[in-house]
């Protein structure tokens, strides 16, 4: 099936290596990438591999993951590039991904990869939660800085915080996933029943709440360190909020379809996501890459933030997702909007 | 239904080369639209009844929808804002309306344009527009009195911008369809202005207000734009099958609210045309053309209401423009182009405003060509009425057919792994052929309006000279409708460039297009690049109107000089 969702093509016809083993391959890659990071990584890939003609299909983590999913007994993807591990894991459960150890793979920290062998997808960077607090608006509106992820569920956040939909965004998924760990099942769910009382709305995307924290439609976003760092870069009043009980995270990872009828070309490009170069450019974006010398703190991001990374279980998080998903779905959507 | 009058005798005469031509035609046009149209729908429908692994279930899909309240409660929500939208819409509309058919108020061409300015812009923008003005930073938000624009009201207000001008243009024609010898006699009998205006005024335009009412309420419940981007928690049915088919792959369950979505569509569509079939009478040979009087307290009146809607419409769009290039609102509110940097941004770049520009030019070619060959062998075949009609069915039904759900038909069955039309599925092909489709009835209806102009005596009269008959169509037909096809042609080039509905499902990383590309950064909260896009796509609208109207009015007065004898 092709495809019909927010997609970007990032294939300039490439000038046939000859050479090349695969000349003239195309790769069809799905990602979860956010718009503004992966035209420059692809610029280095280009530069390497100019032989290879990538079909971009980019969309949110949860999308993307479905798409696979729907996809399952006649996959379009060669490669899936910068998605969640969670997702990744999903994927490999149904027997999607085709193992296999890119070179370099030794150079890759031992717990962000698959554990297998032969891993099925080794990751590339952690993302994690961060609060983007518009500073701006919190003093026009006396809303005080939270310092804790149960400070939002405080009355005076009410109708100020934004947060993105787990469903659809990976972001809003190692939230949830947090969450349920850090305060146990039931305590978890009842933070998110008054959390909920407090959110204006859900967004599609994991940047969103960020951005509109940022132009000040919302004053708390919910998000992820990478768009806290640039959205403060480009000018907005934020404070980037690392909440005390400590951080969702997960990775973004990449794999190969077992499907693909292109896999030398698929591995030419594992090989090349998981390089020295790949990560220094990952590292521009991330405050922790998965090639341990390559890394370097973020402009505005706290350096605390890797210990405050919570111990988190990849396992439980994707043998539960579906079921998280569902049960989230059952109570915050749909819902019409609370009169007040 | 009129009895066929010669089917008869011409068969006894026997059928020319031409007939034989014009009925292949027919046959050829049923088979495009059956492909294009009847078999997406019938996919849509069998869809519907089947599971995952698409074995028939029946009606367990219908079963588990109205089981699960976050669905089925979006049926009242879309009703709601269906009916609210359309009494306001319909009111102003009607004010307009009667301001411009009416009155002797000043400024009347002016007021038109503007009227017709939301027809120019992807129903979303007027949605970003109402974030900048009533969002949480507006700068209008006190108006709202606390209430949220995140929800049913900017639903509402969103929906009135853009289906103004569909309700005008039918107001318009209602209300200048009228006879002055009613208001004469009412004036003689005694009765009060007020009077006069309830039993002439409106009794007269009733048909046009209630096939307004329609219009505009399927329009308000089948569009996604607006309420994609400034619903909130608000669910309505049309964000709920973008959901279930983009959101969670749940195609079963899309063609369900889809077919859900089609009945207030069909619904409305056949009061449309009952309504439609009763008006006409009202004006005879006899009939003298209402002309207005001046009238001071009425012209300032019904000017002061129409300058109020005209600015409203106008702060919109102005407000869409300010949000396009200021830098970082609301904090620096200083001229910036980097909301066109669209190549760092989701959506596919400035790559899809050219993707826009080539899809909405093969849709207006190859559409207003199909389209007005099609209205043509309507008109001019000789007998063969089933095939006649069947093609006039068929046309008039994507009318009834919301564009979110002819997209949904179209993956349904070009994808289907059986299809030999497989192949264009992910090209631009689709993308034309979809459109095309979504947009046909109102482009047949305006082509056959203007093919009943012509005297049928055009073609008896060539065939006694044994002019082929494509010739009489190529050298007579074609230059005499030209009014027509330019209208045909700007309407589908128009449509083509701000639609969402349909191709929404269809595009692939080769074909993303503008008006997508908007809707897809707005989702990543890149809001003014989407406002950023949703201004290039009205300014492009634009620029192409006035040019296409520059370029053909030359050739207009040349073709067109037997009208003014």
């Amino acid at each position: 099936m092709r495809t019909f969702w927010t997609t970007t093509v990032a294939a300039g016809a490439a000038a046939l290596a000859a050479t090349a083993a695969s000349a003239g391959e195309k790769l069809t890659v799905y990602t979860a990438l956010e718009a503004d990071q992966y035209p420059a990584y692809l610029e280095s890939f280009k530069a390497a591999h100019p032989d290879i003609d990538l079909e971009i299909v980019r969309d949110s983590t949860g999308i993307v993951t479905a798409k696979l999913l729907a996809e399952k007994a006649n996959p379009v993807a060669d490669v899936v590039w910068g998605l969640a591990a969670t997702s990744l894991m999903l994927l490999d459960a149904e027997d999607l991904l085709m193992p296999y150890a890119p070179a370099g793979l030794d150079a890759i920290k031992p717990n962000m990869r698959d554990s297998a062998d032969t891993p099925s997808w080794v990751g590339m960077d952690v993302w994690s939660s961060a609060i983007c607090f518009n500073t701006v608006e919190a003093a026009k509106k006396n809303v005080p800085a939270p310092a804790s992820w149960q400070d939002l569920t405080k009355p005076a956040y009410k109708g100020h915080l934004v947060m993105p939909n787990p469903a659809s965004s990976g972001t809003g998924y190692l939230m949830v996933s947090a969450w349920l760990q850090i305060m146990g099942e039931a305590d978890g769910w009842a933070f998110m029943d008054a959390l909920h009382q407090n959110i204006a709305t859900y967004t599609h995307s994991g940047s969103k709440p960020c951005k509109q924290a940022a132009a000040g439609e919302f004053t708390v976003g919910l998000s992820f360190e990478y768009r806290a760092n640039k959205s403060k870069k480009e000018g907005a009043p934020l404070d980037i909020i690392l909440p005390s009980e400590g951080l969702g995270w997960d990775m973004e990872a990449v794999g190969i379809i077992s499907a693909t009828d292109a896999p030398e070309a698929a591995k030419t490009f594992a090989d090349w996501a998981v390089s020295e170069e790949a990560m220094r450019l990952y590292a521009e974006n991330f405050a922790i890459v998965a090639m341990p010398g390559v890394q370097k703190p973020l402009e505005f991001v706290p350096a605390t933030i890797e210990d405050m990374l919570i111990d988190n279980d990849f396992a439980w998080a994707a043998e539960n997702r579906e079921r998280i998903l569902s049960e989230w779905s059952k109570r915050y959507d749909g819902k019409s909007e609370p009169k007040s | 239904m009129r009895a066929l009058p010669d089917a008869g005798t011409r068969l006894r005469q026997g059928l020319s080369s031409d007939d034989w031509t014009l009925r292949a035609g027919i046959l050829v046009i049923l088979a495009y639209l059956t492909v294009t149209l009847l078999l997406p729908m019938s996919a849509l429908l069998s869809k519907a009844l089947e599971d995952r692994s698409g074995a028939f279930v029946g009606l367990q899909n219908f079963a588990r929808y109205f089981a699960t309240p976050s669905l089925s409660n979006s049926i009242g929500n879309s009703l709601f804002v269906g009916l609210v939208s359309t009494a306001i819409c319909v009111s102003l509309a009607f004010v307009y309306a009667y301001g411009l058919t009416r009155t002797l108020m000043p400024g009347r061409a002016v007021f038109r344009l503007l009227g017709a300015i939301p027809l120019l812009v992807p129903s979303l923008l007027p949605a970003i527009a109402l974030v900048y003005m009533f969002g949480n930073q507006g700068y209008a938000s006190g108006l709202l009195m606390g209430e949220s624009i995140y929800g049913p009201i900017g639903i509402i207000i969103g929906s009135v911008f853009w289906t103004f001008p569909h309700a005008l243009i039918i107001l318009i024609t209602a209300l200048s369809l009228s006879d002055a010898r009613l208001y004469e006699a009412s004036e003689a009998l005694g009765a009060s202005p007020w009077r006069t205006f309830w039993t002439v005024t409106i009794s007269g335009a009733r048909y046009g207000i209630l096939s307004a009412i329609f219009v505009v309420f399927t329009l308000v419940v089948t569009d996604f734009g607006v309420p994609k981007v400034i619903g909130g928690q608000f669910n309505v049915l049309a964000t709920d099958v973008y959901k279930q088919v983009v959101g969670q792959q749940n195609f079963e369950m899309g063609a369900v609210v889809g077919l859900v979505l089609l009945l207030p569509a069909v619904l409305s569509f056949l009061v449309d045309r009952i309504v439609q079939s009763r008006q006409g009478v009202q004006l005879t040979g006899r009939s003298i053309p209402y002309a207005p009087k001046a009238n001071r307290k009425v012209d300032l009146a019904l000017g002061g209401a129409c300058l109020l809607i005209g600015l409203a419409i106008v702060s919109v769009l102005g407000t869409a423009f300010f949000a396009a290039f200021a830098k970082l609102w609301p904090y620096d509110l200083s001229f910036s182009l980097r909301h066109f940097d669209f190549d760092n941004m989701d959506g596919g770049g400035w790559a899809s405003y050219v993707n826009s520009l080539r899809m909405a030019g093969l849709t207006a070619v190859f559409g207003t060509a199909i389209i007005f060959i099609g209205a043509y062998l309507v008109e001019k075949t000789r007998g063969f009425r089933a095939g006649r009609e069947a093609v006039h069915f068929l046309a008039l039904l994507p009318m009834a057919v919301p564009g979110l759900v002819l997209g949904l038909g179209y993956i349904f069955f070009f994808n289907a792994p059986g299809n030999p039309l497989n192949f264009i599925y992910g090209t631009m092909a689709i993308l034309v052929l979809c459109t095309i489709a979504h947009f046909y009835s109102v482009a047949h209806l305006t082509a056959v309006t203007a093919l009943k102009q012509l005297d049928p005596e055009f073609e008896t009269v060539s065939q006694s000279l044994r002019v082929p008959v494509r010739r009489t169509f190529l050298a007579v037909t074609v230059p005499v409708s030209l009014p027509a096809i330019r209208d045909v042609a700007i309407y589908l080039f128009v449509n083509a460039m701000t639609t969402v509905s349909a191709v929404v499902f269809l595009y692939s990383p080769a074909t993303s297009l503008a008006s997508v590309a908007a809707l897809n950064m707005d989702d990543a909260g890149d809001i003014a690049p989407a406002a950023a896009m949703g201004v290039l796509i009205f300014c492009t609208a634009a620029l192409v109107r006035v040019i296409y109207t520059v370029l053909t009015a030359g050739l207009l007065r040349a073709t067109q000089r037997w009208r003014h004898r």
